[in-house]
C-alpha cells in the first residue's frame, strides 16, 4: 500500500481548494486527514526534486506488486483496494508526472462522493490503513489522484467497482473526472495545461444514461483546445480520425493505434535522470484518456494496450534508448503481424474449408475479416454468392458489397428489415465480432444478435469469425451494462428535402437511440473460427486459460 | 490399386495386403474389440515391422497406414483412433538420436497407448451404469459393443431395467444386440426405427454409442440416431452417449451435410460406386443441443467439455 506518486505544490493546492468547495460531502475524518496532508506537503516542498521523484517512483515501481497483495491483507476489501492495482491498467486516471502508481486518494473528496452509502465503520478502516500507509512512506506525500480508472477487463483480482469513466449519471464523478484530466499532464511543475473533458449531447435516454453520448457534427478541435504540447499530434489526427467515423472496425482502430504508438516512441526522449520503461508507460496514459474521450476504446484496442506497456516496463534498465526504442518498434510491429496479419490468413484457411460450392453466405455490416475469407474463398475458385445485409445509420455495408463487387463475388444487398425474406435461401451465416467475452457471448455490432436469432429460427448455421486477440476477460450477459452512444442526430434522415425528426431537440419527452453494439449469446452461434482453430463458443474460457499459460 | 495420390514411403507393395490382411485377422479373432483398437495394433505390428531409415520416413509411413486402413473400414473410430496413435507416440520423437532407440521407445508408448484404450469400455461401464436406476426402461439404437458393456454392468449389479432397441436398417444390427440382451437374461423387445417417437413416452432414458465425436460435443453415429436425439428432446428424455476417449476426432460439422463424404459410406461403397448421391449414407451427425451428457474414459462430460478435453489432447 505504498503511497506513491509524488505531489508538487500547486497541484496540492489545487486539490485543497478544491476539497474546500466540496466541503458538504466531507466527513469529519476526512477533513482531518487533509489537515494532516497540508502539514506533510510542507515538509515535503522542500525535499521536492526531480531525482527524488524518480528514486520514488524506482520504489513505487517494486513495492507495487507487493501493495497489491498488502492492500488485501490490511484493508478491508473496500473500495479502496482497485486504487492500489498493479500498473498495467489501460486507462488509469493517474496523474501522468514522474510517480505513476495509483494510489488511494488523500484528497476527501473522492472518497465519499465515490459511494454515498458508505458505513462509518469502512471509513474508519480506511482512514486507519491509509494512516499507515503514510506513515511507512513518511517523507512523501500522498499523490493527488482517485482511484484507478480500472476497466472491467482488469487484472483486479477482488471487488470490481464500476470504472469511473463509466459513471456518468453521478455528476460528483463527473466533476472529479474532469479534474483528473486536468491533471494529467508530462511535467510535474506545468499547471496551465490540460486534457479538456468533451461533454455530452442531447438527452439520454434513462436506460443508457451511464454511458456517454458526443456529437459528431463538429470535429473535436474546434470543440476542445488540444495543446500539442500535451497530447502528441498524431494521437490527436488518430484521436480525430476516431471522433469523425474515418477509422472504424475493430482491427482498423487497433492497427491505427499501435502505428500511432510507434510515431510516439520513435520522436519520444528520455528525459534526463529518468528511465525509459517507467516514464514511457506514463507519457501514454493522458493519450489513452484523451482517445477515450474522443471514442472509448474496443476490447481490441485494450488488449493492444496492455501489450505494448507489458512491453515497455519489461525493457531492461541496461539497454541504451536507440535499442530500446527499436526493440519497441520491433515488438509493435510483431504484434500486427502476429494478430492480425497472420492470424487473418490462418482463420481464412479453416474458413475456406466450411464454404462449400453453391453456397449462399450471409454477411452483415462491414468486418474486415469476413470480406478476407470471402476474397480468399473466390480466389481459391470456390463457387458461391453472397447476401450483403445491411442497415442504418451506419450503412456499412455497402463498403463490404463494393469490395466484394469489385473481385467479381456476385452479391445481393439487402436491408436488416428484409432478412426473414431472404433467410431460406441462405445456407451459412458469416459474422464479424467486435470482441469475445469470457462467457462465450458475442460483441459485435448492433443487429448481430439480431441476425443470429433469426437465423437460428430458420436452422441456418452461424458462424463468427474472430482473432485470439480480441477475446477478453470480461463478462457480460446483456447489452445494457457496458456499450457505446453515437451521435443521436444521425438518426435523421432528409428526404425529398424534408428532414424528419429535425426538432428532436424540442420535445422533451423524445429521446433519440444510436447504440452501437450489442452481444450475442452463445446458444446462437455455432462455431467461432479463431486462429487457433474451430471452437464452440463455449470454449473461449479454455483459450484464454491457455493464452494466459503461455504468457 | 490405391490412389497415386498418396505419397508412397519407401514401403513394398506386399505390405498393404499384409496390412490389410492382418488388420481383418485382429477383426475376426476378437469380434468384441472395437474397430479402431484392432487398427491401431494393426499399426503398432505395422511400426514393428517397419525398415525406414528415417523419423520422418516413419511417419510418413505410418500415415500411409492409417490412410490404408481407412479405405477398408470407413468407419470415423479408424481415423480417429490412427491419428490418436500418431500423435501419442510421436511426442517423444525427438529426443533421442538414435533412429532404433527412437523406435524402441515408440513402440513401448504405442504399447502403453493399447493398454490404456483396452481398459476405456471398463471405465465407462463404471461410470455409467450408476444412471440405471431399478425398473428403468432403456431405448438404445442399433448394435453397441459399449452399450452393451454398460447394461452388463448395470446386470451385474442387479440392476432390473427393460431394453427396447430399433430394428436400425439397413443392416438389422439391432437383433444381434437383442440376442446378446436376452442371453445377459435382460428382457428385451425390437422395434421399427419407425416406432422410435411411438416408444419414447414409455422409456426413461436413452443411451446410445458413438462412432465418433467431434469437437463441439455433437456424435457420429449410425443412421436414425439423429432422429432419436430429437425425439427425446421433444419427450424431455435425457439422452446419453457413451464412448470411448479414441473416438474424439478434430471434425467440426455444421449440419449433416458437413459431414465427409469419406465417412458417410461403407469403405466398399466408396470404392466401387460412382454415383454417390444415390447410395444411403449409413451414419449421421446429432448436434450437442441434444445430448444430455456424455460418458468417457476421461469422465461424465457435458458436450461443451469436449472440445475443452479435444484442446488438451491436440494442442
Amino acid at each position: 500500500m505504498a503511497d506513491c506518486g509524488e505531489a508538487n505544490g500547486p497541484e496540492r493546492k489545487n486539490e485543497i481548494v478544491r476539497a474546500k468547495n466540496e466541503e458538504k460531502e466531507l466527513t469529519k475524518e476526512e477533513k482531518q486527514r487533509l489537515r494532516k496532508e497540508k502539514k506533510q506537503q510542507k515538509k515535503q516542498k522542500e525535499k521536492k526534486d526531480d531525482k527524488g521523484s524518480s528514486e520514488k517512483s524506482g520504489r513505487e515501481k517494486t513495492l507495487d506488486p507487493l501493495s497489491a497483495s498488502q492492500v488485501l491483507s490490511t484493508q478491508s476489501p473496500t473500495q479502496k483496494v482497485p486504487a492500489s492495482a498493479p500498473i498495467p491498467v489501460p486507462p488509469s486516471g493517474a496523474p501522468s508526472h514522474s510517480s505513476g502508481a495509483p494510489s488511494h486518494s488523500s484528497s476527501g473528496a473522492p472518497s465519499p462522493a465515490d459511494k454515498p452509502a458508505k458505513s462509518k465503520a469502512e471509513l474508519k478502516a480506511e482512514r486507519r490503513a491509509r494512516q499507515e500507509a503514510d506513515r511507512a512512506s513518511k517523507q512523501q506525500g500522498s499523490s493527488s489522484s482517485s482511484k484507478t480508472k480500472a476497466p472491467a477487463s482488469d487484472l483486479n483480482p477482488v471487488v470490481k467497482r464500476l470504472p469511473e469513466h463509466v459513471q456518468v449519471d453521478d455528476p460528483a464523478v463527473v466533476k472529479r473526472l474532469a479534474k483528473k484530466l486536468e491533471r494529467q499532464q508530462t511535467r510535474p511543475h506545468s499547471s496551465a495545461k490540460k486534457i479538456p473533458l468533451r461533454s455530452d449531447y442531447g438527452y439520454k435516454v434513462s436506460l443508457f444514461s451511464h454511458l456517454h453520448q458526443y456529437s459528431r457534427k463538429a470535429p473535436l478541435t474546434q470543440l476542445l483546445s488540444i495543446p500539442s504540447s500535451v497530447i502528441h499530434p498524431s494521437i490527436v489526427r488518430l484521436g480525430l480520425q476516431y471522433s469523425q467515423g474515418i477509422v472504424t472496425g475493430s482491427n482498423a482502430r487497433s492497427v491505427a493505434l499501435l502505428h500511432a504508438f510507434k510515431q510516439v516512441i520513435m520522436d519520444y526522449s528520455t528525459p534526463p535522470n529518468e528511465e525509459l520503461s517507467r516514464d514511457l508507460v506514463n507519457k501514454l496514459k493522458p493519450y489513452i484518456s484523451f482517445l477515450n474521450q474522443c471514442r472509448p476504446l474496443s476490447a481490441s484496442m485494450g488488449n493492444a494496450i496492455k501489450y505494448i506497456k507489458k512491453e515497455i516496463s519489461n525493457i531492461p534498465s541496461q539497454y541504451k534508448e536507440e535499442e530500446a526504442k527499436t526493440k519497441l518498434l520491433e515488438c509493435i510491429d510483431k504484434y500486427i503481424d502476429e494478430k492480425v496479419v497472420l492470424a487473418a490468413k490462418a482463420i481464412s484457411k479453416y474458413a475456406i474449408e466450411k464454404i462449400s460450392d453453391g453456397d449462399v453466405i450471409l454477411v452483415y455490416g462491414c468486418s474486415s475479416l469476413v470480406n478476407h475469407i470471402l476474397c480468399e474463398a473466390f480466389d481459391k475458385n470456390r463457387k458461391f454468392r453472397v447476401i450483403v445485409v445491411d442497415s442504418r445509420p451506419r450503412l456499412e455495408g455497402r463498403e463490404a458489397l463494393r469490395r466484394l463487387v469489385q473481385i467479381g463475388i456476385s452479391c445481393t444487398y439487402v436491408l436488416i428489415s428484409a432478412l426473414s425474406y431472404v433467410l431460406p435461401e441462405v445456407s451459412k451465416v458469416f459474422l464479424g465480432a467486435h470482441a469475445l467475452l469470457a462467457n462465450g457471448y458475442v460483441m459485435s455490432r448492433v443487429g448481430t444478435s439480431q441476425i443470429a436469432l433469426v437465423a437460428r429460427a430458420f436452422n441456418v448455421p452461424v458462424l463468427v469469425c474472430c482473432e485470439t486477440y480480441k477475446f477478453c476477460e470480461r463478462v457480460q450477459t446483456d447489452s445494457f451494462v457496458s456499450n457505446e452512444l453515437d451521435d443521436p442526430d444521425e438518426l435523421m434522415v432528409t428526404r425529398k428535402g424534408k428532414t424528419q425528426l429535425e426538432d428532436w431537440h424540442d420535445l422533451s419527452t423524445l429521446g433519440l437511440l444510436n447504440l452501437v453494439y450489442d452481444v450475442t449469446p452463445p446458444d446462437f452461434v455455432d462455431l467461432v473460427i479463431t486462429d487457433l482453430g474451430m471452437i464452440p463458443c463455449t470454449s473461449v474460457p479454455v483459450v484464454l486459460r491457455v493464452k494466459n499459460v503461455d504468457q | 490399386m490405391y490412389n497415386g495420390g498418396v505419397p508412397r514411403p519407401s514401403v513394398l507393395l506386399e505390405s498393404w495386403t499384409e496390412l490389410v490382411e492382418y488388420f481383418r485377422t485382429q477383426m475376426r479373432t476378437d469380434p468384441d474389440m472395437a474397430s479402431a483398437v484392432a487398427a491401431i495394433r494393426t499399426l503398432l505390428e505395422f511400426l514393428r515391422r517397419d525398415k525406414g531409415e528415417t523419423i520422418l520416413g516413419l511417419r510418413e509411413s505410418l500415415k500411409w497406414a492409417t490412410d490404408c486402413l481407412t479405405r477398408v473400414d470407413s468407419s470415423v473410430a479408424v481415423s480417429s483412433g490412427g491419428e490418436l496413435f500418431l500423435r501419442f507416440i510421436s511426442l517423444t520423437s525427438l529426443e533421442h538420436q538414435d533412429l532404433a532407440r527412437c523406435k524402441k521407445v515408440m513402440e513401448e508408448r504405442g504399447e502403453l497407448f493399447l493398454e490404456k484404450i483396452s481398459l476405456s469400455r471398463t471405465k465407462v461401464a463404471k461410470l455409467c451404469h450408476t444412471f440405471i436406476k431399478d425398473g428403468a426402461k432403456i431405448l438404445t439404437h442399433s448394435y453397441s459393443r459399449v452399450v452393451l458393456r454398460v447394461l452388463e454392468k448395470a446386470a451385474a449389479e442387479k440392476k432390473r431395467f427393460t431394453v427396447y432397441v430399433t430394428e436400425s436398417q439397413p443392416d438389422t444390427a439391432g437383433r444381434q444386440m437383442a440376442e446378446a440382451l436376452r442371453r445377459l437374461g435382460v428382457p428385451v423387445t425390437v422395434v421399427l426405427d419407425a416406432a422410435v417417437g411411438y416408444v419414447l413416452e414409455k422409456v426413461d432414458l436413452v443411451i446410445v454409442g458413438a462412432e465418433g465425436v467431434v469437437e463441439s460435443g455433437g456424435i457420429i453415429n449410425k443412421i436414425g440416431t439423429y432422429q432419436m436425439a430429437v425425439c427425446s428432446k421433444a419427450h424431455n428424455k435425457p439422452f446419453y452417449v457413451v464412448a470411448e476417449s479414441f473416438k474424439f476426432v478434430r471434425l467440426y460439422p455444421l449440419n449433416q451435410q458437413d459431414v465427409p463424404d469419406r465417412f458417410k459410406y461403407k469403405a466398399d461403397t466408396l470404392n466401387n460406386v460412382s454415383e454417390l448421391s444415390k447410395e444411403h449414407p449409413v451414419i449421421d451427425y446429432t448436434p450437442p443441443s441434444l445430448i444430455t451428457l456424455l460418458f468417457t474414459d476421461l469422465g461424465v462430460l457435458t458436450p461443451s467439455a469436449v472440445s475443452d478435453e479435444l484442446i488438451k489432447l491436440y494442442l
